[in-house]
């Protein structure tokens, strides 16, 4: 059984309907990305995974439980966290503090301490920057604290929203590479990016949302070579 | 509340559909409805029921320029009372024989209508007086600074007795000299439609008070729909964007701010006449925080919303928690309880009771209101949807950003 | 019928350039996110501004529209030191701008959106509103006309009456560009337009600044997708920490060696 299954899920903004019938699973180990064109639905599959917004119909399993209509809160404590697009980070607040919030409903503070350093260890340059706040970094230093903040609530599953959005290009390269040594380590990423190429390159397997639907799915290989994708997302 | 019920039906069944053209319907066919009733139902009697919504009407125009100031613009104003006493204090300085005992010796006697355009510009005067310096300033120390406005007015009037007569107050202002046909189609005479004279009657305060907030609610929806309505919104929006689309963010509030002066002077000065009394203690803090209370209740930004709200509050504050405790006795007794109604020993009998519990109702409504409607009761869209629905995915980024907020 | 027709006359002197950045410095307390800046933009060219995150480019633009004066130095546009000059003078001179992280007047119709943006191009006064003159109806009639325009310029038409914040994010970004229109700019700022673009969104974007060019507007953008900086852009600025390490065309740029290893790579 896959770590996470989504079944025939849909979702409703009012009257509008933004997903339909979206059945996606991730699986321990792996990098799955979800890619589209902006309003396809990529950003709400994560809202609901992450109990922002409830499905009206299908259903949505972790781990094994039924996460369906559990409460945010909840479903973070099972493991399940988010990056955030656009990162979030409480910008008047430290470095060292904004990780620390990730580790909020942590109790092993031995636990913390080390995934503090193994987030250092991936983040040489916020070590750099422990007690700068979080608003006067650079685009990319924040990209890299929101990852490291999801990091430091010890996630079963890391889900990340653009994490290449906004950066010069030569961080784009080092954001990805991060991408792979936190899967290296373990961790399995549901990755939502715009930026399709780089995602297809480090994904095991991706999802193609058109619309609200899944229309197209396959190794990131199989993605990267199809045609359709290519002219579509990959601006070839 | 059936009509509540059927408005937000409408309302969210089709967003398309207004519900402010059917509430300013039934709010016109009461006001003129209303007077007929109260005389009828009481057989004549009804001078006071007219008097009182009469005093209402100075509550939903208060409301009404607040209204500008928070709902259109975004700004906090804590101390909207202030420009309240500031126009009733000018109609007694200007519409009595109070300055004979003042160091100027002299009492001046200007005409109701001309006091009243006078105390709109004076508060107006303050409100660009007070505002220059401090709208400059964003959200919580604006509320700051104006709630200690609010403060120092009501205790210069109080403290500058040698002028104010300090808590004494001013007394016998004028009666405004009125039309004598304002009294109502059975004040008698025909001939007297022509005639000025100088005729007391709350129907004419009524009359008058009804005009007024019509013609104010035109021109404020004229203001809402225009180049300058707009500009407040995109400074309540997003003031640095404004900025860079050309609204002088400044000036822009300052407007704002001494529009809603405007309507609280004004409003003060009509307060004034009727009372034909002024005195510091009317202008606290409580009188800011009721008329705040009446926007946010009603429906924060939208005129019928406001109006529904301050008609409500009012009620509630003037007529119905006062009424309370004779209710409560009147339960008791005929509920076999007859002997809590006296005082005895520690209990002070439950009519004084309730009187000391009558602003704990006043909260419990306010709370269950706000619990059960959020966005007010006649809510302006806005609201609405910042309330209820979702955020289109894929819209927002952060606004966390180095180099602008470095 | 032109939709853009820049406003006020240009003024005769220094045609070639309008915009001269002349050793601008920008300080926050110690840090000194911009220094010692200069460049020069043409009229009628596409320049472009890169360099890595921090490195100081959304500063510079907020130096020009007056949102943080500069510390040091001179903004010349139109041959008129503007510097220190408020945001919305610098919008009535005719520089507009759009934001990197999209501010929109979210609770507010696209149409009204656009509407605003005309504040400075309109006079109706407080009186005019109050009582609704024929001025103000006319001009009222002639704004809500103008806006619709601006609104199928950029290809948003059918969601004039849609609150800003329901719009998706391509139409929102294309919302900016025709709010920054409506104040009928000369030169039209854009911070990362094509931020969070499919490959598809970038090349109709490109086409949008192409009939912006055509209406006679500078653009000046800062922008980190290549494709679209070197397809569109005749003139590049890289900044890196604050200072100017290149300036020149696109095919200097791309092989410049520290341009290559400040912000693109060797990807690139």
């Amino acid at each position: 059984m896959a770590l996470l299954e989504l079944k025939g899920v849909d979702a409703l903004y009012g009257r509008v309907r933004a997903l339909r019938g979206v059945t996606i699973d991730v699986d321990q180990g792996e990098v799955v990305a979800l890619i589209g064109s902006n309003g396809a639905g990529k950003t709400t599959t994560l809202r609901t995974i992450s109990g922002l917004m409830h499905p009206p119909s299908g259903s949505i399993t972790f781990d094994g439980k039924d996460i369906t209509r559990m409460a945010a809160h909840n479903i973070v404590g099972l493991g399940i966290c988010q990056s955030p697009e656009g990162r979030r980070l409480f910008a008047r607040m430290q470095v060292i503090d904004n990780l620390r919030m990730g580790a909020f409903l942590r109790k092993d503070a031995a636990g913390v301490q080390k995934d503090m350093e193994r987030v250092f260890e991936l983040f040489p340059r916020l070590k750099e920057r422990t007690t700068q706040l979080a608003g006067t970094l650079s685009g990319g230093e924040q990209q890299m604290l929101a990852i490291g903040r999801a990091l430091m609530s010890k996630p079963k599953l890391l889900m990340l929203d653009e994490p290449s959005l906004g950066l010069a290009p030569i961080l784009v390269e080092t954001i990805f590479q991060i991408v792979r040594e936190i899967n290296a380590q373990g961790i399995p990423i549901l990755l939502v990016e715009q930026n399709a190429h780089k995602a297809l390159e480090v994904a095991h397997r991706a999802y193609v949302l058109e619309t609200g639907s899944i229309v197209k799915s396959g190794s990131g290989k199989e993605l990267l070579d199809s045609p359709d994708v290519q002219r579509a997302y990959l601006g070839i | 509340m059936t009509i509540f019920r059927t408005i937000r039906k409408v309302w969210e069944t089709d967003p398309r559909v207004d519900p402010n053209p059917l509430v300013y319907t039934i709010l016109t066919l009461g006001a003129i409805l209303y007077p007929v009733w109260a005389q009828v139902s009481t057989g004549g009697q009804g001078d006071f029921l007219i008097s009182v919504l009469a005093d209402a009407g100075v509550y939903i125009l208060l409301a009404v320029g607040l209204n500008v100031v928070v709902g259109f613009a975004g700004l906090l104003d804590l101390g909207y009372a202030a420009f309240f006493a500031i126009g009733a204090y000018t109609y007694a300085f200007l519409a009595s024989d109070h300055l004979v005992v003042t160091p100027l010796h002299e009492a001046i006697h200007l005409p109701f209508w001309i006091v009243l355009f006078i105390g709109l510009f004076v508060a107006a005067a303050f409100g660009l007086i007070l505002g220059a310096p401090t709208l400059r300033l964003r959200g919580d120390y604006l509320a700051i600074v104006t709630l200690g406005f609010g403060e120092i007015v009501p205790r210069i009037f109080r403290n500058v007795s040698a002028w104010t007569s300090g808590v004494n107050g001013i007394s016998a202002l004028d009666k405004p000299v009125l039309p004598v046909w304002l009294n109502g189609p059975w004040s008698g005479d025909p001939l007297a439609l022509v005639q000025n004279f100088k005729i007391i009657s709350p129907m004419a305060f009524y009359v008058v008070m009804v005009l007024l907030l019509g013609i104010s609610i035109v021109l404020v929806n004229n203001l809402r729909k225009s180049r300058v309505g707009r500009a407040w919104m995109a400074v309540r929006e997003d003031e640095v964007a404004a900025a860079a689309m050309g609204v002088n963010t400044v000036r822009i509030k300052l407007l704002a701010f001494a529009i809603g002066a405007a309507f609280s002077g004004f409003a003060g000065s009509f307060y004034g006449a009727k009372l034909s009394l002024v005195s510091p203690e009317n202008f606290g803090f409580s009188v800011s925080i009721t008329i705040l209370v009446m926007i946010v209740l009603g429906g924060m930004g939208n005129i019928p919303g406001v109006i529904v709200g301050s008609l409500l509050i009012y009620w509630i504050t003037f007529l119905f928690l006062p009424a309370l405790p004779p209710l409560a006795e009147g339960w008791a007794t005929s509920l076999g309880l007859g002997s809590l109604v006296p005082p005895e020993g520690d209990w002070p009998g439950i009519g004084q009771e309730v009187q000391r519990l009558k602003f704990l109702f006043f909260g419990i409504i306010l709370v269950l209101t706000m619990l059960l409607r959020p966005q007010g009761l006649i809510p302006s869209r806005v609201r609405q949807q910042e309330l209820t629905k979702g955020v289109h995915e894929d819209t927002t980024i952060e606004d966390v950003n180095a180099e602008t907020t470095a | 019928m032109s939709v853009t027709t820049a406003a006020p006359p240009t003024a005769p002197t220094a045609q070639d350039h309008i915009l001269k950045i002349e050793h601008v410095t920008k300080r926050f307390g110690g840090l000194v996110a911009v220094d010692d800046v200069s460049f020069d933009v043409k009229r009628g060219e596409v320049f472009a501004l890169i360099g890595p995150n921090g490195a100081g480019k959304t500063t510079l633009f907020n130096s020009i529209t007056g949102i943080f004066p500069p510390s040091e130095g001179r903004v010349v546009f139109n041959g008129r030191d503007i510097a220190g000059a408020k945001p919305h003078q610098a919008a009535s001179l005719g520089i507009a701008r759009t934001f990197q992280n999209i501010r929109l007047f979210e609770y507010m119709s696209a149409l009204d959106n656009v509407r605003v943006g005309q504040h400075c191009r309109t006079n109706s006064k407080l009186w005019d509103s109050l009582f609704k003159t024929p001025h103000e109806r006319r001009e009222e009639h002639a704004i809500t006309e103008r806006a619709m325009e601006l609104l199928t310029f950029v290809g948003i038409q059918a969601h004039a009456e849609n609150y800003a914040r329901n719009l998706a994010y391509g139409q929102q970004r294309r919302l900016e560009i025709a709010r920054a229109l409506a104040t009928r700019p000369q030169l039209l700022l854009l911070d990362e337009p094509a931020a969070g673009f499919t490959p598809q969104e970038k090349v109709e974007l490109m086409r949008l600044v192409d009939k912006i060019l055509a209406e006679g507007i500078t653009v000046f953008l800062i922008e980190h997708d290549m494709k679209v900086v070197m397809g569109i852009s005749r003139n590049i600025a890289v900044l890196d920490h604050g200072e100017l390490i290149a300036l020149g065309p696109p095919e200097v740029i791309r092989k410049d060696q520290r341009v290559i290893e400040a912000y693109l790579g060797k990807g690139a």
